[in-house]
């Protein structure tokens, strides 16, 4: 690889780690089950989803570093070494993990389906599965609770994330139709 | 955009990576503690960290309140199941533990904390990685937060303009869109200029 695709490929890890800090400060929607949801979520299945598995990680594993450093870019303004801590950590530990499985599935199954529907089974997989999977994890940790305990206090969420997952397909579809030559993940 | 409290306290004077390794020892003891003495103890002293930083120091405890929910549901759980005794020792910790690491971050700047975070990158440079790529991305990701939060606003006030109701949702596909387009032209910038900067040693 030429140092100039490297370099270009480090920009765009940065600025997609940017974007997931933007998404965090879209005024979160208000759903059926009373939990807002945020769109930073969706940002972590659409980076591995446009991005690809390898770079998407990486712009996650960015994101969490500046958050580590102390800034407050998760949503809802929180951020710092405190959130490292707290009991909704796996979450964040989950962000590259979520990232890599959404851009992996969606590079194998394109061949297989649309782009809309290849990414949307991505998103799902890594956006809700993996990232529960960790969160959920995360929460045993904390709290000592069984898996069981700690997915009846996670549920509520899950609604919110599925809505998620469709909007990572359709965005995804139509950003590689905006934008054919910058679209990586094929 | 960060918790960076901007004053001069004994706890601004420490060096970053001393304290980060204070907070990794106290992170790894207080893990297996199960006596509620030592717990009270821990979250006095805390809290009493927190009270030497003067009342900008004590407001930080906001930080706290989105967590406040989660918190109180863990803690009914834990009293619920296991009895007060076990609840507060979970809840205490957990307290303990967070605050200390905010507090990191309260009384650290950024750039103090990057050069820890360039230190422990060592050994990957060692293994050939190009840690300078890393630095550098990091520096674009600071400097574009800004940028993308203020085309978000544009996408919400244009999509407002038009009557859009609440399903704004529908600016994220553009946003993703502009900030690729802008990574294209700020990777050619970076090319035109000699790529990015190699390490000098």
């Amino acid at each position: 690889m030429s140092e100039i695709t490297k370099d270009k490929q480090v920009v765009q890890i940065a600025i997609f780690a940017a974007l997931l800090a933007a998404l965090g400060f879209i005024p979160p929607i208000p759903f059926a089950t009373g939990v807002p949801i945020s769109a930073q979520s969706l940002g972590v299945m659409l980076a591995g989803t446009i991005l690809g598995a390898r770079n998407g990680a990486l712009s996650m594993i960015l994101f969490l570093v500046v958050v580590a450093l102390g800034a407050n870019l998760l949503a809802g303004g929180r951020g710092g070494l405190g959130v490292f801590a707290g009991p909704t950590a796996g979450f964040l530990f989950a962000f590259p993990f979520a990232a890599f499985t959404a851009g992996l599935l969606t590079r194998s199954l394109s061949g297989k389906f649309s782009l809309t529907i290849a990414a949307g089974i991505g998103a799902l997989v890594g956006g809700i599965v993996v990232m529960y999977l960790f969160g959920i994890a995360g929460f045993k940790l904390v709290t000592g609770r069984t898996w069981l305990e700690s997915l009846m206090i996670m549920w509520v969420y899950i609604p919110g994330d599925a809505v998620k997952v469709v909007l990572a397909a359709v965005v995804t579809g139509a950003v590689a139709r905006a934008l054919p030559g910058t679209y990586a993940n094929k | 955009m960060s918790l960076y409290l901007a004053q001069i306290s004994w706890l601004h004077r420490l060096p970053a990576g001393l304290k980060l390794f204070c907070l990794a020892i106290a992170t790894v003891l207080l893990y297996p503690v199960k006596e509620v003495g030592i717990i009270s103890l821990a979250v006095a002293v805390t809290l009493g960290i927190y009270a030497s930083l003067g009342r900008s120091g004590l407001a930080q405890l906001k930080l706290l309140k989105p967590l406040f929910w989660m918190m109180l549901a863990i803690f009914a759980l834990q009293y619920w199941t296991m009895g007060l005794a076990e609840a507060w020792i979970l809840l205490g910790r957990m307290l303990v533990l967070i605050l200390l690491a905010n507090a990191i971050s309260m009384t650290t700047r950024m750039d103090e904390m990057n050069a820890v975070f360039q230190f422990l990158l060592t050994p990957l440079r060692w293994l050939g990685v190009q840690t300078q790529r890393i630095a550098f991305a990091l520096s674009l990701l600071i400097r574009f937060v800004p940028v993308l939060v203020s085309f978000m606003h544009a996408l919400l006030a244009a999509w407002r303009a038009r009557g859009g109701q609440r399903r704004y949702w529908q600016i994220i596909a553009p946003l993703v869109v502009q900030a690729l387009r802008m990574s294209d032209q700020v990777a050619e910038a970076v090319a035109a200029r000699g790529g990015i900067p190699k390490i000098k040693n």
